[in-house]
């Protein structure tokens, strides 16, 4: 579309500055096109454009009638729902700033949120979020109403400041009725230096926070974004990551608002993938976890398909994985080579993607964590354009995108158009400066000061190298690269990512900053280590049962000694071998504040609850005795016992000089 | 929740007067009555073989006892049939699943709206037109319950291939498709981890509150049926020993020694 085309830098050639104009346009120049979806009652139900902007509209009458004013904070709780999504949307109409809040968060994370932020107001989806919001209520006088969309439960609930979203439309079309022209002249008031939204960052060290975005922020980086991979009204996609997640708000939302595409809601957070194969998405952004998912499913299913299939699926997928990438960037390939895939297209490639329902994907993207190679090739051999994308809150999700032909698997790609980076030669940390540079943190302009340099610089945080053909390679967190004893560099979460492309593996934790030699924590995998066990007559009661079976210590003995290898022959990782291992008998766990709400190790939690063991790595003892301390999906609390073997693994000398 | 409104338990749905049962020589249940009101959620709880089972077989009309009555909605019951006894609005799950391993969680869940169903061989032979239309209408209930019990993404999974907790989940939807009146789970809970203990609860207690639908529970878990339920009921060795709000019941010295065992 011309219209979104956009200039140089990223400013809409409309003159539309704010998310809400886009709606208003959308409703005017697309009013029957598809806007939104959400399955309900196992059929997808369809909001073209202009019912969206009748929605939303009549929501913004209702939370102006129950009292939002300019600037007033909405906190928004809850999976992805088109009507959370409009009440993102009316607060904006109205220059309010909607606060999403991660929907498994327990209640004092939301307190925290909701305290900072000082939101009047909170929708959220159901009874789990309204139990949670009334357990914190008296701690939250700033708080005045709090309105739920699903009434399923709260027919009881009594409490004053309680209303049913229902309500809140019923009371904004009386509002909208007696007040003709009020939404639209709110809408024309606000101005792209408006705020657009605060997300909180998960942050894996301390208290969340408030990252502030203005509407120029979002409109511009999504004006740019949409041009370089030219997207268009007639994209879908599925908007099934956490709507707390600047990600969702603005690859789902926003780009939505931009383009006039159709955003999916999944039925609920266990169909996805069934919804993913009806939705059948043009444009599609998953983390590492989910394309590894996707590819642990495959070839678990294979295993059990017959015989023929099996082998035709084999054989295909080694073609693809020779031919499959230069057929999809255009590079030259042998003709006969080209015509095979042809055939596998057919027999392997077209049915497979079918079956995962990437038979429509045009665009692709993975990010937040480093993806497996392994994996990364997988998808593009069978034609799928995936690509990496590297970005962060505070410059509205992307710095670094791929290009659709010149894609390295270890690479985050170039510097996407209209930002800026640059190395910190001291430290290796990456810098950038872009039209999405947030505002700065909410209520916290010390944090702002240290992130923010005066001419305009943002510290990502990240410690990066450029490669030869001008590629970002993001190897840590900054502050996490340390050194062992004697001298040699050590970046634990390059180790760490090298273990977790093991599908056998879904968490590892490195230790070695200050130490003589590395030493890691497993984490199993249950599906794949279940499946293994199965396969192999490995009878087991529990996790914890299973982790610590010396078959399974065994299995992951070989994927580590695999690593090593592949180490050893990079002269500057030689040293991060390791040497010593240890298969944890639980899962780390975000409601235990060992991960993050997006599954990144908190490092000082690990070693503040983990001492012991991590000791215990270190001081050459056989097995070590744990009491752990595990936290219920209820919050209450219980303890668990057991003895953990921790094993040694082989290393290998590498051909490096002497001393 | 401290400012939830109480419900209201209404009159008296179905009454159970000196009944008793006996397999040959063996005495299953002694001259047992209770009542089960509009509304309430009762719990029949006793020791290993105090006849909690043959006492919802009974009113589920799968077993006739020899002496005594069973009045439901006032009306003084004949022998009957347990599918007589579906039609009248009791459904119930069973202790050990009775789901249909091979056919789907939906379509399990569409057998429970047998009974709803009117369109006969030769109409639903041609399925054009009303029979298609009565097909739409049970596939929508259906779908409202599986969307009530959070159970979407195992719609088309064949029940076989189910853990354990999500089967019982199916067990419930099935019964509730057949929108009863009074509802009989017989140890819906057994076998079950805390979470899906705890979801288990949530979903009776909603299914409760939402539709009004009463229910008739048996349950070993101390825990959950002091939590749920208005009422206790309990049985030991086929004979009442105790009837009460939980709180009576949990201190009836007669229930003690039931669960505790007493010297005699």
């Amino acid at each position: 579309m011309s219209e979104t085309s956009g200039q140089p830098d990223g400013r809409d050639p409309l003159g539309r500055d704010t998310i809400p104009k886009f709606f208003a346009y959308n409703a005017q120049h697309r009013r029957d096109r598809p806007a939104m979806r959400e399955k309900d009652l196992g059929i997808w139900q369809t909001w073209t454009w202009g019912e969206v902007d009748g929605r939303v509209r009549d929501l913004a009458g209702g939370l102006a009638a129950l009292g939002l004013r300019r600037g007033d904070k909405v906190a928004i709780i809850g999976d992805n729902r088109p009507e959370l999504y409009w009440t993102m949307a009316a607060a904006q109409a109205l220059g309010g700033i909607p606060v999403p809040v991660y929907q498994d968060s327990v209640a004092e994370e939301i307190q925290y949120v909701i305290e900072h932020a000082e939101a009047r107001f909170a929708v959220v989806e159901n009874q789990e979020q309204v139990d949670k919001l009334l357990s914190i209520r008296d701690r939250l006088p700033m708080l005045e109403t709090i309105a739920y969309g699903d009434p399923r439960g709260l027919r009881h609930y009594d409490q004053p400041f309680l209303r049913n979203l229902a309500d809140v439309f019923k009371a904004g079309t009386a509002h909208n009725q007696a007040n003709p022209g009020f939404v639209d002249a709110e809408i024309a008031k606000g101005n792209g230096s408006d705020l657009a939204i605060i997300c909180y960052t998960s942050g894996t060290t301390g208290r969340p926070k408030g990252v502030m975005l203005s509407h120029d922020n979002v409109v511009r980086s999504a004006n740019l974004a949409v041009s370089f991979d030219k997207l268009n009204e007639t994209d879908q996609v599925l908007a099934y990551l956490p709507m707390a997640w600047v990600g969702d708000n603005f690859l789902s939302y926003v780009e939505g608002a931009v383009t006039g595409f159709c955003m999916n809601c999944p039925e609920s957070a266990d169909t996805v993938l069934t919804d993913l194969r009806e939705v059948g998405p043009t444009y599609f952004f998953a983390p590492p976890r989910i394309w590894e998912n996707l590819l642990t499913t495959v070839m678990i299913r294979m295993e059990d398909a017959s015989g023929i299939k099996r082998r035709m699926f084999h054989y295909f997928i080694a073609l693809a994985r020779r031919a499959g990438r230069n057929i999809l960037e255009g590079k030259p390939v042998a003709f006969t080579d080209r015509m095979l895939y042809a055939l596998g297209e057919i027999l392997v490639y077209g049915p497979l993607k079918n079956v995962l329902g990437l038979s429509r994907l045009r665009l692709a993207y993975t990010a937040g964590e480093a993806i497996g190679p392994d994996i990364f090739d997988f998808f593009r051999a069978l034609g799928i354009n995936l690509k990496q994308l590297y970005g962060q809150t505070e410059c509205t999700v992307y710095l670094c995108m791929h290009t659709d032909t010149d894609v390295i698997p270890d690479t985050v790609g170039p510097p996407a158009p209209g930002v800026e980076l640059k190395i910190d030669e001291k430290t290796g940390e990456v810098l950038f400066r872009s039209p999405g540079v947030f505002v700065g943190y909410y209520k916290n302009d010390t944090a702002t000061a240290e992130t923010k340099t005066p001419d305009g610089w943002v510290h990502t945080g990240d410690a990066g190298v450029f490669t030869d053909n001008g590629h970002l390679r993001i190897i840590d967190r900054a502050k996490d690269v340390g050194r062992l004893t004697d001298g040699a560099l050590f970046a634990p979460k390059y180790v760490e990512n090298k273990l977790k492309f093991f599908p056998h593996i879904k968490e590892a934790v490195a230790f070695g900053d200050g130490r003589d030699h590395v030493a890691a924590f497993i984490n199993i995998d249950l599906a794949a280590v279940g499946s293994w066990a199965e396969r192999n007559g490995i009878a087991y009661t529990s996790y914890a049962d299973l982790a610590g079976r010396p078959e399974v210590y065994a299995l992951l003995r070989g994927c580590i000694e695999q690593v090593n290898r592949d180490l050893s022959s990079d002269s500057s990782m030689t040293a991060s071998q390791i040497k010593r291992f240890l298969v944890l008998h639980k899962e780390l766990d975000a409601d235990d504040g060992e991960l993050t709400r997006t599954r990144k190790v908190r490092r000082s939690t690990i070693a503040e609850r983990y001492g012991t063991l991590i000791e215990a790595l270190y001081s050459g003892q056989p097995s070590i005795a744990v009491e752990a301390k595990i936290t219920f999906e209820d919050g209450r609390t219980g303890t668990f016992k057991a003895n953990l073997k921790i094993d040694e693994a082989t290393t290998y000398s590498t051909m490096r000089k002497a001393g | 929740m401290s400012s939830v409104t109480e419900k209201k338990i209404g009159d008296v749905l179905l009454k159970v007067e000196n009944i008793s049962l006996s397999f040959g020589g063996v005495k299953a249940l002694t001259d047992i009555s209770f009542e089960i009101r509009e509304h309430e959620v009762l719990a029949i709880i006793g020791p290993n073989g105090a006849g909690k089972s043959s006492m919802l077989n009974c009113i589920n009309g799968f077993y006739h006892p020899q002496q005594g009555t069973i009045t439901y909605r006032g009306e003084k019951r004949k022998q009957m049939r347990p599918h007589q006894a579906a039609k009248q609005g009791i459904a119930r799950t069973f202790q050990n699943i009775a789901l249909f391993k091979g056919m789907s969680t939906l379509d399990n869940i569409m057998t429970g709206r047998l009974l709803k169903m009117k369109a006969g061989l030769f109409s639903s032979a041609f399925y054009k037109g009303p029979a298609e239309r009565e097909q739409i209408e049970h596939r929508e209930f259906c779908e409202r319950i599986i969307d009530f019990l959070e159970i979407q993404a195992i719609r088309k999974v064949p029940v076989g291939r189910l853990p354990y907790g999500l089967q019982k989940r199916v067990e419930l939807a099935r019964a509730l498709a057949a929108e009863p009146t009074l509802l009989l789970l017989d140890e819906p809970m057994a076998g079950m981890n805390l979470e899906e203990k705890q979801d288990m609860c949530r979903f009776i207690l909603d299914v409760n509150d939402e539709f009004g639908t009463t229910i008739c529970l048996i349950e070993h878990d101390m825990g959950v049926v002091m939590d749920i339920s208005d009422r206790v009921v309990v049985l030991d060795y086929g004979r009442k020993i105790g009837d009460g709000v939980p709180a009576e019941v949990k201190n009836n010295q007669a229930v003690i020694d039931a669960y505790l065992g007493v010297q005699h």
